[in-house]
């Protein structure tokens, strides 16, 4: 945050900000511990130029970085919890809610959208992890199948990128459930043969990774992402071993035949955008 | 020919191993422990018989209407984690149990046809009440060697693969389908994470979404997360009284939010796992009232309960074309959720 920044009170700051990124000007690469320009990284989509290494990004700048400049329009954007359960562990979940919404300033885990991909129209949803871990409750389940439902009408592709640790276990079965909805709305936008195109970042697991993630027509991850469906820790408990070097890992799903291809976050748009032009039998889009 | 009735022979001969011992071998939970004590002084009575002077037959009798009416006092207000203590009770009846019972000409169908067959799941063919149903069923083993093969009823992607394909099987010949769930969950080791687990239960959702045959869901013990909803998607969810549904064990959910998994009691409440609770929310059509003291009690009635409510629900769905039926199941499916605009 800038000295400027810091004095504006809160409530009059407009820009919205995602803190998967750590603040300041130098910013050090996890992988491997270059210290980097924030600008620079800013220009390179959060890549490491050293190492390729890429960094979680929040919802709103995935979906920037992804469809064309100024073309967003945001589908369900005022959804809320309803906190169904009245859900207490150590904390209310409203609490739990309120403040992650501080946090990130979404009202929910997953943002949707209508935008614009190299001039063809598209629906784009992105999770922000910052938001609870990205859980999938009523609201996200929601969101993602008003986003298919736009798709199909309209018939335009439906991108989705997923950040997830799973189901939003405040919500209980109600997020459980949403695995079903999510999927059966994907199911719909089968039957009209409308592309779904699945972008798995890091993390995907648990409930997204065991619905809307894997449904693509195409999936598609990121460099290194931990994509599975139970958590490392878990199956490390189970079997008793520490797991191989690079197990649940973008390249392993690859090698599996789970994932179509991996992509490096700088090239995701041009590599959509002609996969979608191909299935629509559309000329390669000239970027 | 010789397999099945091998295997129908076992099934029932497991069944007398297990209930036909006298009452002492129920395996009381902690909170039955009253029970138990009375059942044992009853035992000891029985034991002492005819050779005694003053006449026990009596006593033996009050100290049965006694027993019945503490099972009754303590059942009436069990809470949500000794609910889930019933649902996993080690003599539960599980799938290959029930279909004993109303599905007698049962035929297992084994396989996913890529890569192996999950005995976590038990699949095939069987007639209820003289009709063809498709059965897919969570399996758990009753003794150490067969909780080890059917890997404590935890389906591996090839299990759903197994479940997809008997699935559109029954959707060719017309066939309803009733899901049996009792699942801690799916199997989380790295052979299911090597073969897509996710995958496989994914598409079991979408597959289930859009299948062209009435599909019932019951859920006769633990409806684990992700691992029970991938075969219980459908037309209707039925659950037994004592059987519950989450989306994480309370164990699991206990050792994330309340960084223990002793908390284990407290999770179970919050996330209102049991029938009633479930049936408030609007995600279950009928709870199935089980034979006092559980449904390990006496199989035998707790099976004929289902197998009422499964032909009274198949006729319901019956009545409606397949396109009804489908669009229901959409706006169903679509109707999960509580959210506030």
């Amino acid at each position: 945050m800038s000295w400027f920044e810091k004095l504006m009170p809160s409530r009059i700051s407009t820009e919205k900000r995602t803190r998967s990124v750590p603040e300041g000007v130098w910013i050090k690469c996890q992988e491997c511990d270059a210290q980097l320009y924030r600008t620079e990284l800013e220009r390179n989509l959060y890549v490491c130029p050293k190492c390729d290494y890429h960094m979680r990004i929040g919802a709103r700048r995935r979906l920037e970085y992804f469809l064309d400049p100024d073309s967003q329009q945001e589908i369900a954007a005022s959804l809320e919890s309803r906190d169904p359960l009245r859900f207490k562990d150590s904390k209310k979940y409203k609490d739990r809610i309120s403040q992650a919404q501080k946090k990130t300033g979404e009202k929910d885990a997953l943002v949707a959208v209508t935008g614009t991909l190299h001039s063809r129209p598209v629906v784009a949803c992105a999770f922000e992890f910052a938001f609870m871990g990205g859980s999938m409750g009523s609201v996200v389940g929601e969101r993602f199948c008003r986003a298919a439902r736009h798709s199909a009408e309209n018939k335009m592709p439906l991108i989705s990128f997923s950040a997830s640790g799973g189901a939003r276990m405040q919500e209980a079965l109600f997020s459980l459930l949403q695995m079903a909805k999510t999927s059966a709305a994907l199911a719909v936008l089968g039957d009209m043969r409308v592309p779904y195109v699945s972008v798995l970042t890091d993390p995907t697991t648990g409930g997204v990774s065991a619905s809307l993630a894997m449904l693509g027509d195409v999936n598609i991850a990121e460099p290194k992402a931990l994509i599975g469906f139970a958590g490392p820790r878990v199956i490390e408990q189970t079997v008793g071993q520490r797991l191989p070097e690079g197990f649940q890992r973008s390249e392993f799903l690859l090698d599996h035949g789970t994932v179509d291809m991996i992509v490096d976050r700088r090239e995701l748009r041009e590599q959509v955008a002609d996969l979608l032009a191909k299935f629509e039998h559309r000329p390669r889009p000239v970027s | 020919m010789v397999k099945r009735f091998t295997t129908r022979w076992t099934h029932q001969y497991s069944l007398v191993g297990s209930l036909g011992l006298g009452r002492m071998d129920l395996k009381f939970l902690d909170f039955e422990q009253p029970i138990a004590e009375l059942e044992a002084k009853i035992e000891e009575l029985r034991f002492v018989g005819d050779d005694s002077e003053i006449s026990i037959n009596e006593e033996v009798a009050r100290l049965k209407g006694k027993s019945a009416a503490l099972t009754k006092s303590i059942f009436s207000k069990l809470g949500a984690w000794q609910i889930a203590q019933i649902a996993r009770h080690p003599m539960r009846p599980y799938t290959n149990d029930y279909l004993g019972y109303f599905a007698p000409d049962f035929q297992e169908l084994h396989g996913d046809r890529m890569y192996a067959d999950d005995p976590a799941i038990v699949s095939g063919v069987g007639r209820l009440d003289g009709r063809s149903v498709m059965f897919i069923g969570h399996q758990k083993g009753r003794d150490t060697k067969e909780r080890v093969r059917r890997n404590y009823g935890m389906p591996k992607p090839e299990g759903y693969r197994k479940a997809q394909r008997m699935m559109k099987m029954a959707e060719k010949f017309s066939m309803p389908i009733v899901t049996l769930i009792d699942t801690p969950g799916a199997d989380p080791g790295i052979g299911a994470e090597e073969r897509g687990q996710s995958e496989a239960i994914a598409h079991s959702l979408y597959l289930m979404a859009g299948l062209r045959t009435p599909i019932i869901s019951v859920v006769i013990g633990e409806g684990g997360s992700g691992g029970a909803l991938a075969i219980g998607v459908g037309d209707r969810l039925l659950m037994l009284q004592y059987a519950v549904y989450s989306v994480i064990s309370p164990e699991g959910c206990a050792s994330i939010l309340w960084k223990s998994a002793e908390k284990a009691e407290e999770a179970a409440e919050a996330m209102r796992i049991t029938a009633g609770s479930l049936e408030d929310f609007g995600f279950v059509d009928e709870i199935l009232p089980e034979p006092l003291g559980g449904a390990h009690r006496d199989p035998a009635a707790a099976a004929e309960v289902v197998r009422n409510a499964l032909l009274h629900h198949l006729e319901q769905l019956d009545r409606l074309d397949i396109d009804q039926l489908l669009e229901e199941r959409q706006r169903r499916i679509a109707g999960f959720g509580q959210y506030k605009e």
